[in-house]
């Protein structure tokens, strides 16, 4: 290993890290000695601005990168792998950012400065996951994705419910971490490395030499563990509950950024680390990938048939993204070359429509003080446009053209079809109608049931704004998905190695 | 262009009723009228400009529309999937674009008297006739299974909304059902996709065709006849065919009597002209293994509907089996895999549209006045209204095959063309005319005949309004009835080309 002198590398590439870090770090500071003579928003506003500023400097990375560049042996390393999943995250954010300066307005979180910042903390754990070649640093972002989350989860400290949500996040998210840890141990024990490139080979030599077993079990946990991250079965029963008692940005921002955060993490280490395992047969595309499809097809299963039954609308939600996790895994079980394209248009998609549910939510339960689905009663009647909103993120959600959830779903299951998993195409396509169900249950509210009142409902300007922006683009890019590939293909895949790594016959 | 002006001019119509105001019904329903008038006018412009000596598509529009790129080549060049945006008008499909535009103008006509939220009603109205258009006007499976999904989103609200007191159970069924066979289509749609990496109709129709092609290879019979299987059973929910009937009967009766008029008359349709064009087109050898059965399946519909219809108290019910009678005769007509069964198809396709978009209409005037459509609480209508009663008798006669009406034609020559295979099951099923005529007569005679009950005394007859669509569509009836050349010509050249196919290999 040989680490350069620390002068020597350019640190351009890593400036979006560094500006959200010292945002992060400013604004705590201007929280600590000036926050009470700030107004409330202000510090979101800042934040926001970093958020952009961070954004604008990914897009630069992107044009200035040729191939991947690595920071100290790999520690750190970007890629357009890493840049994509980072625009998500920076998208994911600023919408949070944006419902936070309104939902803040309420008072239940009295201090409204550590939230942002730990919003922007949390983003930059999201940020090192998605661009580290290295177990410790991706344990590192984990870790302070993670620890964010679990005291945003907490940050209105007056709920009960807010409480117990965050303590149940806290003691399952450590025992997952735990599990996680226990699976890289296996990994480290076998090849006395932490760098995922080099496990690569090492791990291969290691299963030549018989340690088969261990290597399956490393990947059992890794996988287990990870799953709870991306609220997958088996490891998803927290997300329901902690969905529900948190403030409804952070719930957006843990059902978004915290989940985009976690497939960029599962992805990279799962598939860099095992790819080259090879017994009788590749491990990553036989064993490893059925293990991956089981995961899938009961995360389908669960999330959608668990959905059925819920009336409280940010557990249906949680529901809901257990199962999208479900649909997120399958172009991973096992990966074609249409695996980047698949994910990042899914992502993106699904960033869209959940955030602009999410905000619908989050107006229509304050305006009802409800989180109960019997709240969108009648909306149709009290704010049109917030309903057909509404309706065309359900719909992309659910997958029914022309919305930008469509076009991912088709892709991932064109995917599914192309690497011969018909079993999993046809979970798919069973559990997407069941999930009709419950989607169109919002809209059954919406549209067909009288709601207690019939008064016009207040919605605040920014969030009218956002929600009306995602819907459209919701349906623009249903439309015209081809603006979201070919960004994908022209600027995104050249420095992107995962589609080399693949075995050459396999398509 | 003419294509893409007929099926996207009713967004006009969708443009302008969003700026009316809710409360000016009067200008929203001339609008909403209105507004079905440019794609009518438009299709009999292609009707009349149709060229009947031609036998390949007319009025074909190309554009490349989404690429996914999907890897690169060894020579480096970028390989990917099109999905282009591709109409195109045959014998098949042209006589069903003018029928859906007749029946559409007529059904907003027929929408005159509803009261509730017109605004949203003529606006969905106007996106299910886009749906409706643009199925028949696909020459891409892509396009194609977006237009047959976006026919399902304003289904349901039509049904959810306006409909009558089980409305939402009627609409949930209906969206789960097609929802199912939707699924079942796509997932045939991408196998063919992935195996002949296009999703146009006519190229995929010619490499299955063709005996040396590669693409067609890989396709062994085993997989053909399973995609055609998934082909049919997708179409089967939607004609409806035996098992997947259910949700047909619930729709039917709870949905408002203008969305009756399209579902029966055109809905329904798609599911033949799918079975038609992706079935039998493109799997000529397996559809000719399956005709027994399809013929089986066939005489099950006619008999069990006609049955069935006997038995039913409710004028609606009567006609819900009636259409799955009916539809019985379309797929006898397609088992008898011969022009002049094909032919009958087609015939019954286009007649019964008219025949029950009428009777329909006609149950729908009398509920308004009476409140009901119970047989036993009805009688002497005819009294009341004579007008109303007598096109409702030359509607039933139309229906039941009498001689010089369109219902005939079809009957006629389905089963002549049936005979000419299987002798024995078209003789089982001439048994199912003789039934027809008992349930069609002993239903409108009841109704009509008899002592008129005293609080049917002050109901009025048809009004203007009203008689539009009854004499138009009861002149289409007759049209076709006496001068069958009208839809004959059309239909010719486009069905001989598909019959040596499937004649050719058959023997």
């Amino acid at each position: 290993m040989d680490v350069k002198d620390i002068f020597s590398y350019n640190w351009m590439y890593l400036l979006p890290e560094f500006i959200i870090l010292g945002f992060a770090t400013g604004l705590s500071l201007l929280d600590l000695f000036a926050g009470k003579r700030l107004g409330k928003a202000v510090i979101g506003w800042l934040s926001l601005a970093g958020v952009v500023l961070a954004g604008i400097f990914v897009f630069v990375n992107i044009g200035s990168l040729a191939e991947p560049y690595a920071y100290m042996a790999d520690t750190i390393r970007i890629d357009n792998y890493g840049n994509a999943f980072k625009l998500l995250f920076l998208g994911g954010v600023a919408f949070a950012i944006l419902l936070s300066v309104c939902y803040l307005k309420q008072g239940e979180v009295k201090h409204g400065g550590e939230y942002y910042y730990l919003l922007l903390s949390g983003l930059l754990g999201a940020m090192v996951m998605a661009s580290s070649a290295d177990l410790i640093t991706m344990f590192v972002g984990l870790e302070l994705l993670s620890l964010s989350s679990y005291v945003l989860v907490g940050l209105r400290k007056k709920s009960l419910q807010s409480n117990e949500s965050s303590f149940k996040y806290v003691v399952s998210g450590a025992i997952s971490t735990a599990v996680t840890l226990f699976g890289m141990s296996y990994i480290y024990g076998l090849t006395g490395t932490t760098n995922i490139y080099e496990i690569s080979g090492r791990l291969a030599q290691a299963a030549a030499s018989g340690y088969e077993f261990l290597i399956y079990a490393a990947f059992a946990f890794l996988a287990a563990g990870l799953a709870f991250k991306i609220s997958a079965a088996p490891n998803h029963m927290w997300a329901p509950d902690v969905y529900q008692g948190a403030a409804t940005p952070v719930t957006a921002f843990l059902a978004v950024v915290s989940k985009a955060a976690g497939f960029a993490l599962v992805f990279r280490l799962l598939m860099i680390c095992f790819f080259q395992v090879q017994s009788d047969t590749r491990f990553f595309f036989e064993q490893g990938a059925l293990y991956l499809a089981f995961i899938a097809g009961a995360s389908m299963i669960i999330g959608n048939t668990m959905a059925l039954r819920q009336t409280n609308v940010k557990r249906l939600m949680a529901y809901s993204g257990i199962a999208q996790a479900g649909y997120l895994l399958v172009p991973f079980a096992p990966p074609t070359i249409l695996f980047f394209g698949e994910v990042t248009f899914f992502l993106f998609a699904y960033v869209l429509a959940s955030f602009g549910a999410f905000a619908v939510i989050m107006i229509v339960g304050r305006d009802q003080q409800t989180d109960d689905l019997k709240g969108f009663a009648g909306l149709y009647h009290r704010s049109p446009l917030m309903a057909i909103s509404m309706s065309i993120f359900l719909l992309s959600l659910a997958g029914i053209p022309v919305t930008a959830g469509f076009f991912g779903k088709f892709y991932i299951f064109m995917g599914a079809i192309a690497q011969g998993s018909y079993w999993l195409a046809a979970i798919m396509i069973a559990t997407s109608v069941v999930s009709y169900y419950y989607y169109f249950g919002f809209i059954r509210q919406m549209y067909m049931r009288p709601g207690t009142t019939e008064a016009a409902l207040r919605v605040p300007k920014t969030i009218g704004a956002l929600v009306l922006v995602l819907a459209a683009a919701t349906v623009l890019f249903g439309a015209f998905p081809g603006l979201v590939t070919d960004y994908v293909q022209t600027y995104l895949n050249p420095g992107f190695n995962f589609g080399d790594m693949l075995p050459p016959n396999f398509q | 262009m003419l294509l893409s002006l007929i099926v996207f001019t009713p967004l006009l119509a969708i443009l302008i009723l969003t700026f009316v105001p809710r409360h000016k019904g009067d200008l929203i329903k001339k609008v909403g009228v209105l507004g079905t008038l440019p794609p009518l006018l438009l299709s009999l412009l292609l009707f009349v400009s149709f060229n009947y000596e031609l036998s390949g598509l007319q009025f074909a529009e190309k554009a490349k529309w989404i690429s996914i790129p999907v890897g690169t080549l060894q020579s480096g060049a970028i390989f990917s999937f099109d999905l282009g945006y591709e109409m195109g008008v045959d014998g098949i499909s042209m006589p069903l674009i003018v029928l859906t535009a007749i029946i559409a103008t007529l059904a907003a006509v027929a929408s005159w008297n509803q009261k509730k939220r017109l605004k949203e009603y003529f606006i969905l109205f106007h996106l299910l006739l886009i749906g409706m258009l643009g199925v028949f006007a696909s020459q891409n499976l892509f396009l194609f299974f977006i237009f047959f999904e976006l026919t399902l989103i304003p289904t349901y609200f039509l049904i959810g909304i306006w409909g009558y007191g089980e409305r939402e159970k009627a609409a949930n069924k209906f969206l789960l059902y097609n929802g199912i066979g939707s699924g079942v289509m796509l997932i045939a749609f991408i196998v063919l996709f992935m195996y002949l990496n296009t999703m146009n109709m006519e190229a995929i129709a010619n490499l299955l065709g063709s005996v040396n092609h590669p693409a067609a290879l890989a396709l062994t019979p085993a997989l053909r006849f399973g995609l055609f299987l998934a082909i049919f059973i997708a179409f089967a929910v939607k004609l409806p065919v035996f098992p997947f009937h259910t949700w047909m009967l619930k729709v039917h009766v709870q949905a408002p009597p203008a969305i009756v008029m399209l579902h029966s008359g055109i809905l329904l349709k798609m599911g033949a002209y799918g079975l038609l064009r992706m079935g039998i087109g493109f799997f000529p050898e397996q559809a000719y293994q399956f005709a027994t059965w399809m013929a089986v399946l066939g005489l099950i519909n006619l008999l069990y509907g006609a049955l069935l219809a006997f038995v039913q108290k409710d004028l609606k019910m009567v006609m819900a089996y009636s259409s799955i009678s009916h539809m019985g005769i379309v797929l006898l007509g397609f088992a008898a895999m011969n022009t002049i069964g094909f032919q009958g198809a087609m015939f019954q396709v286009v007649s019964h549209g008219f025949i029950s978009a009428l009777l329909f209409f006609l149950i729908g005037m009398i509920w308004e006045r009476t409140q009901t459509s119970m047989i036993d609480e009805m009688g002497g209508l005819a009294k009341v209204m004579p007008f109303a009663s007598g096109i409702m008798l030359a509607g039933a006669m139309a229906s039941l095959g009498l001689p010089g009406m369109s219902g005939f034609i079809s009957e006629f020559f389905a089963f002549l063309g049936l005979f000419g295979k299987m002798p024995v099951l078209a003789a089982i099923g001439a048994i199912g005319i003789v039934l027809t005529a008992a349930y069609l007569l002993r239903a409108i005679l009841r109704t009509t005949f008899g002592p008129t009950p005293d609080r049917f005394t002050g109901v009025a007859d048809a009004q203007p309004m009203e008689v539009i669509p009854l004499v138009v569509l009861l002149g289409f009836i007759i049209l076709i009835g006496v001068y069958p050349a009208v839809l004959a010509n059309p239909l010719q050249q486009t069905l001989k080309t598909i019959v040596p196919i499937v004649t050719g290999i058959g023997g």
